[in-house]
């Protein structure tokens, strides 16, 4: 088998092995990604920035542990503009294994907030985090009409009428927008019935293989701003100035995608030089 | 008779609820509201049956040895712990230290690590899928390429590549998408006059 053959037929577990390599390599050597902001993420962040204190954002957190790498450094980094900003926060969690990983979370931003501004922000004052429930359409339609339908405790247990701050919030009319940050289909379901039924103002952050599918909807305004994938965390995680995981991550992606490409190259090579030799011994 | 009453639940159900979405007077939001509050409790039972299923087959495929058959153990290992830990009396529910441990050591790093196989799948696809082979091959491979240069600091390139990649994300790949979604959309609303209207009545079974 010649070398242009080999390279034609590589075996897979050379492009894992290669792979693996380069990811180590990238994630071990200290260099720093540039972040461009893109156009969707900005809109985003500025939506959230001209929030008043006291206002209210819902977040949706509809993802599991599976896409944690992409989504969570996202999640962080609005929770903490959130925080900085005083916007009450009504949380939910519509994926089946995302419940604990979504308490977790706003733990994890209540401490950070802490340690950096000495604040303990109060479950029922300054966020609401009302849990799981099955069946994300009909959870999306009772929210709609009031939160205590498909919520009447939060996650923790308490009535949602015992906690201050939702005495003033019934539905979505009550809400600035809704953020859905997302690895499932439960985004089709806040476009067509939150945004498309209630008419509240909508944005996304979903998985890098998801974001080609919701342009349509940011071209119809049907939503606001995309963060998408990784590389839309690390807008965000630069927006908000806290550069982290994300931005880190950053590294990892850019060296994959050169290995992809670089593949990508060789297996032309390869294809080219084994179809002019057919050709070759044909004539 | 078994066999037209649901049809005429299903025909009653589906007609008040587009009736309701047109019409949001106050008595057909207090009943549309009623129905919410039904509809989880419905899913509830189908979720019941879905455990149960999901149980016999599993523990059908561990008494007959079948192929894989310690797999089917794990799920039901993981099936009873999971729910005598939830629901033992007094135990914290979801915060239950057992739930909690599953959760965060098995179910958290399990799931991690599927998901980041994906990357050596997608790799390794490209790999063989992006070959020049016709005229449409290259577009795609092209389009790819340039998507993906989009993240990588190319100095005075860095422009015109993002530039040309938010017009492939905003042009064509919008107008294909779009495309999709109108068809999927409209094969939706037929699909669901065909059940309202009794004539797709797959989801009764077969008897």
């Amino acid at each position: 088998m010649s070398i242009w053959e080999k390279m034609f037929a590589l075996d897979r577990r050379w492009v894992f092995l290669v792979l693996v390599v380069a990811l180590l390599v990238s994630l071990k050597i200290p260099f720093r990604v540039s972040v461009p902001i893109s156009n969707e993420a900005r809109s985003i962040h500025d939506f959230v920035d001209h929030l008043k204190p006291g206002d209210v954002i819902h977040l949706a957190m509809d993802y599991d542990p599976a896409a944690m790498a992409e989504l969570q450094p996202m999640m962080l980094a609005v929770l903490k503009q959130c925080f900085e900003k005083d916007i009450k926060i009504v949380m939910t969690a519509l994926h089946q294994y995302g419940p604990a990983l979504a308490a977790a979370t706003i733990d994890t931003a209540i401490a950070r907030h802490e340690a950096r501004t000495g604040v303990r922000k109060k479950s029922g004052i300054d966020y609401a985090y009302l849990g799981y429930q099955p069946y994300a359409i009909l959870i999306i339609l009772g929210m709609g009409q009031n939160y205590r339908i498909p919520f009447p405790r939060d996650y923790y247990g308490v009535p949602l009428d015992s906690l201050p701050m939702m005495a003033h919030i019934q539905n979505f009319r009550d809400v600035k927008a809704v953020l859905n940050i997302s690895s499932t289909n439960a985004t089709d379901f806040w476009i067509a019935y939150g945004n498309g039924r209630y008419g509240v103002p909508l944005a996304i952050g979903v998985t890098g293989v998801m974001t080609p599918e919701y342009y349509p909807y940011l071209q119809t305004g049907q939503i606001f701003g995309i963060l998408g994938g990784l590389k839309g965390a690390a807008e965000y995680e630069t927006l908000v100035g806290t550069p982290g995981p994300a931005v880190d991550g950053m590294k990892g992606q850019i060296v994959a995608h050169a290995v992809i490409i670089l593949f990508i190259i060789i297996g032309n090579i390869g294809y080219f030089a084994v179809r002019r030799g057919k050709s070759a011994r044909a004539t | 008779m078994k066999r037209y009453l649901p049809i005429l639940l299903v025909l009653l159900s589906g007609a008040f609820l587009v009736f309701q979405y047109f019409v949001p007077h106050e008595t057909s939001e207090f009943v549309y509201e009623y129905a919410l509050d039904w509809a989880p409790i419905i899913g509830i039972f189908a979720m019941t049956l879905g455990l149960v299923s999901l149980a016999r087959v599993s523990w059908s495929r561990v008494r007959k040895r079948e192929a894989n058959w310690p797999y089917a153990l794990v799920t039901l290992a993981g099936l009873a712990s999971i729910l005598v830990a939830g629901l033992w009396p007094g135990g914290g529910g979801l915060q239950a230290p057992v739930v909690a441990w599953e959760y965060s050591y098995l179910m958290l790093p399990l799931s991690s690590t599927m998901y980041a196989l994906l990357a050596f799948f997608i790799a390794s696809a490209t790999y063989r899928a992006f070959r020049v082979r016709s005229v449409l091959a290259t577009l795609l491979l092209l389009a790819a390429v340039i998507v993906m240069l989009r993240f990588f600091p190319l100095g005075p390139l860095t422009g015109p590549i993002g530039g040309m990649a938010d017009w492939i994300l905003y042009v064509p790949n919008l107008a294909a998408k779009r495309a999709i979604l109108i068809g999927v959309g409209l094969g939706v609303v037929a699909t669901a006059m065909k059940i309202v209207l009794g004539i797709e009545r797959s989801y009764l079974g077969r008897d």
